[in-house]
């Protein structure tokens, strides 16, 4: 450990974090906070870009040209988003190789939800509404956290996040207003993707140990129990409009506590699919790993076309 | 997996939001050239009208969109209204949405 009293380094950084301000990538930072947020930041870019796959797999099924419009203008921002934040990554020091690296080799982790099949067309919407919206939850704080380059690739993100809950939220309202049958898809969807977004905030925060740490730090500005409550009780009116239920028998108005009580997810279920052995953790897998491989010739047929053009830009001599 | 060392370069992206404002810097990507980085920098950052024109910056060089690819660079976005929140009609008894 550090002595924060005699270092004047980390006397800066805890200034500066004190005051809420923001750490920049060329300022001293102490190495748990550099990894913590390389941990964090890489595993916030492989999920958006995982996160393409279960949406992906509807584009070509799209019930018409509008919703496929849609669903591929959505798919193609998660793209992006794993960009800002694979971008926001390198600033501390690893490169964008390393990172694929990682993803295809499991040794980082993306979010346990992408793990769970698109079964239905309803999970579209379903998706938009509680996977995105679960991910806003999360994600406005983060507009906030302590480095720069994290806070402003996330408050791109929010930006765009709206838009996909609202194309989601709507689907489903267009879908009961439907026949029998698409209702009953959207409440099955919906029961499908219910505990699994509430886990999407992570293990209740007495087991998760590295809260504590992390929000002293500024990089998380809420404990996961309160954004879990939080989308909770956004939710559920948003349920009641849309005319679904969610599948929890516990899930209630509090009026002491002013908030929904609500059960647990199977936190069982959860540990086992972030250590891979949920129903799609090798598919999603090896599909990215086919892309980034079956990629190559064209990154290389890239690099020997620039070197060319660099080469005849400077005369002659390196043309031939 | 040996290609993982051959990556390409990392080039800053600055977007200039609209006529008498600054290019700023709005963060970074990968591209083998300068023409390739202008065009993912478009694809990457600028999907819904949030420039007029971009620079990429390798090292010490400088590329900038010229004025006149303004249209044909920026114009897909224009038509597809469906990338905004308000292109959605939610009833106004749906909360926080
Ligand atoms: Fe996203
Ligand atoms: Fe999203």
């Amino acid at each position: 450990m550090t002595d924060t009293a005699t270092d004047p380094l980390q006397a800066g950084f805890d200034t500066t974090i004190g005051h809420g301000d923001r750490i920049e990538p060329r300022d001293w930072m102490p190495d748990g906070y550099r990894r913590t947020l390389v941990r964090q930041i890489a595993q916030h870019a492989h999920s958006e870009i995982i996160g393409m796959q279960p949406e992906g797999a509807w584009i070509g099924r799209a019930p018409s040209l509008r919703r496929k419009a849609i669903l591929l203008a959505k798919v193609q921002d998660e793209a992006g988003h794993g960009l800002y934040l694979y971008s926001a990554c390198e600033t501390l020091g690893v490169s964008r190789g390393e990172l694929t690296e990682k993803l295809i080799s499991g040794a980082q982790k993306y979010s346990s939800i992408f793990n769970y099949p698109t079964l239905s067309y309803a999970d579209v919407g379903t998706i938009g509404w509680l996977v995105d919206g679960a991910a806003i939850c999360n994600q406005v704080p983060l507009c906030r956290t302590s480095f720069g380059p994290y806070g402003r690739a996330m408050i791109r993100i929010c930006k765009e996040e709206s838009f996909h809950q609202r194309q989601g939220y709507e689907l489903l309202m267009t879908m009961m207003r439907g026949t029998e049958a698409q209702r009953a898809m959207v409440q099955e969807s919906v029961n499908r993707f219910w505990w699994p977004a509430l886990m999407m905030f992570g293990p209740p925060d007495d087991e998760s140990p590295n809260s504590a740490q992390s929000m002293a730090w500024g990089i998380k500005r809420n404990s996961n129990d309160d954004l879990r409550q939080r989308f909770v009780d956004m939710s559920v009116p948003q349920a009641q409009a849309l005319g679904v239920t969610f599948p929890d028998p516990e899930l209630r108005w509090n009026a002491e506590r002013g908030h929904h009580d609500f059960g647990q997810p199977d936190w069982d279920e959860f540990m086992q699919v972030v250590k891979g052995n949920g129903p799609c953790n090798t598919q999603r897998i090896a599909h990215r790993r086919k892309a980034h491989e079956e990629g190559a010739w064209v990154r290389e047929a890239a690099t020997a076309y620039a070197a060319k053009q660099a080469a005849a830009a400077h005369g002659q001599e390196g043309a031939a | 997996m040996s290609e993982v060392r051959a990556e390409w370069p990392l080039y800053e992206v600055f977007v200039r939001g609209k006529r008498g404002l600054n290019h700023v810097h709005v963060g970074s990507l990968h591209a083998a050239d300068d023409d390739m980085a202008l065009r993912h920098a478009r694809d990457v950052y600028t999907r819904r009208n949030e420039g007029v024109s971009i620079w990429v910056v390798q090292s010490k060089d400088i590329a900038a969109s010229s004025p006149d690819e303004k249209d044909p660079m920026f114009a897909p976005s224009n038509d597809k209204v469906y990338r905004h929140p308000t292109f959605y009609e939610i009833p106004d008894n749906v909360p926080h949405m």
